[in-house]
């Protein structure tokens, strides 16, 4: 629902009749809350799932006891999360190239897949760390909500002073942002952006390993 | 089947479990009493590669708990002492997954779920979401799930708690029945009577520290078997250990009239507990 309210908030109200980088804001726009939705998803679906998995019904530690190693562990309770916001986005790209010309090519899917897998592993993160559903919760206020709206999902970066690029760039999504705009508006394709996307996936797939490590045998 | 050396695990401040140096034989049901808090749990952790140590050993089955994880989570099966079920699967489902998380195939592990459903008399309601189930029926499935993989050790961390004495007693008989199947059983209680009814070997763990290792009857036997429990006026009862009833009579009959209540009774190991910590086992 999420996804829609900012299309009609931002596309339709606020940006209607403007242009940013020689195109309509619409067009601007819908790759950005793409991303957005794959972020919100993927995160949601893997993070609170184990949330409530870990702490409310207590059968994680069954998995724990179960002979498998982390590593599959985590890329397991991941793919709930990238499979959800997968679906989301292209749910939400369907109705996206039908309100607004949109270039889509195979190199779509890379970023918004590497994005759903780099989602889904903070998520998983963020609920191995959490100590109750409150943390998940501030997590997501701290974290995922500034990203909403600092992640070049609704604005161009280029209008952005020296000093905000630079802190613009160390969040995950603005990556994934320019990555699914440059495909859709034809624009060079950012391929360092897509690097980044990884690298934030891996470090965030080390970071759940040396959780689990670190806490059980 | 497990071998625990100088087991020791410190949170913070707090020694949790120290050095504790314990063996648990094949074929036994092994009890670990002692009130909350005492340690159990947190052994019991350990023992399923839950919490990692301080510092000791623990091997299962050869296999060291620290080093070889992977290889000791295929010998054991847990039932731990919350629910741990996902409410919003099925009896089945829950049987299924945990299954494939055993590595166990298709048509083996539909007859193995099948199998075990009917052995907890769980069958008839495979299709049902565990959230309907009633507590005793859920602390059945724990039991069949955690025997999904046919383990020869068996993990029940208060497995009665919190179930009314019927269905307690229901349980008893499937440890018993799992026991004379060929499972080594491991449970922590804070029950005296589970521990009496059930183990082979009891264990009593006080503030970290075995305190105390033997069968029931031997437990028994180094208090006294008999007890008298006297109550005078304003006091706690006082409590006081005899090898026979005749030595307990005499000791009786030699009580002064202040003594208002005499309680003569075979001694349990409640009163092994009460004698070598000087308090009682559900004291907090």
């Amino acid at each position: 629902m999420s996804p829609l309210l900012y299309l009609l908030a931002f596309g339709y109200g606020l940006g209607r009749g403007m242009e940013v980088e020689g195109v309509s804001y619409l067009e601007f726009v819908i790759p950005g809350i793409i991303a957005l939705t794959a972020m919100t998803t993927s995160f949601n679906s893997a993070g609170m799932k184990l949330n409530v998995d870990r702490l409310f019904y207590k059968c994680f530690d069954e998995i724990l006891m179960a002979p498998v190693s982390p590593l599959s562990l985590i890329l397991g309770k991941s793919l709930i999360g990238v499979l959800r916001g997968l679906i989301v986005s292209l749910v939400f790209l369907i109705i996206g190239i039908a309100i607004s010309p949109m270039k889509v090519s195979p190199l779509f899917i890379l970023p918004l897949l590497l994005t759903c897998f780099t989602f889904s592993f903070m998520g998983v993160l963020a609920a191995l760390l959490a100590k109750s559903h409150q943390d998940m919760a501030t997590f997501s206020s701290l974290v995922l909500l500034p990203m909403t709206f600092l992640g070049g999902t609704f604005f161009s970066s280029s209008q952005l002073p020296q000093a905000l690029k630079v802190i613009l760039y160390i969040i995950p999504l603005t990556h994934s942002s320019q990555c699914l705009r440059a495909v859709t508006l034809g624009q060079p394709f950012p391929w360092l952006s897509l690097l980044a996307i990884v690298g934030f996936g891996l470090a965030f797939f080390v970071g759940c390993v040396m959780v689990l490590r670190r806490a059980s045998v | 089947m497990i071998i625990i050396e100088k087991l020791t695990k410190v949170y913070g401040e707090v020694r949790a479990v120290k050095k504790l140096n314990l063996e648990v034989y094949s074929g036994e049901i092994f009890g670990f009493l002692g009130p909350n808090g005492a340690g159990k749990t947190t052994t019991l952790r350990i023992l399923t590669t839950l919490t990692k140590p301080t510092s000791g050993c623990v091997w299962i089955k050869g296999f060291d708990v620290i080093t070889q994880p992977l290889q000791v989570k295929g010998e054991f099966g847990v039932v731990q002492q919350h629910l741990s079920l996902d409410r919003e699967l099925t009896v089945w489902e829950n049987m299924e997954l945990h299954a494939r998380l055993h590595h166990i195939g298709g048509v083996e592990r539909r007859r193995r779920i099948a199998e075990l459903l009917d052995y907890v008399e769980l069958s008839q309601y495979a299709n049902q979401i565990v959230e309907n189930l009633s507590g005793g029926m859920k602390r059945r499935l724990m039991i069949a799930r955690a025997l999904i993989h046919r383990p020869k050790l068996l993990f029940l961390d208060e497995p009665t708690v919190g179930l009314d004495a019927q269905t307690r007693r229901r349980l008893w008989e499937l440890i018993r029945r799992m026991n004379l199947d060929g499972a080594t059983v491991f449970l922590t209680t804070h029950y005296i009577e589970e521990a009496e009814a059930l183990c082979h070997r009891v264990g009593i763990i006080y503030q970290g520290q075995l305190i105390a290792l033997g069968s029931p009857l031997e437990l028994r036997q180094q208090v006294g078997m008999t007890t008298v429990e006297t109550l005078s006026d304003n006091k706690d009862p006082d409590y006081h250990y005899f090898s026979d009833r005749a030595a307990a009579t005499a000791y009786v009959q030699s009580l002064p009239p202040e003594v208002k209540t005499i309680t003569t009774r075979d001694s349990n190991l409640e009163d092994v507990f009460v004698e070598l910590t000087g308090r009682k086992v559900g004291d907090d």
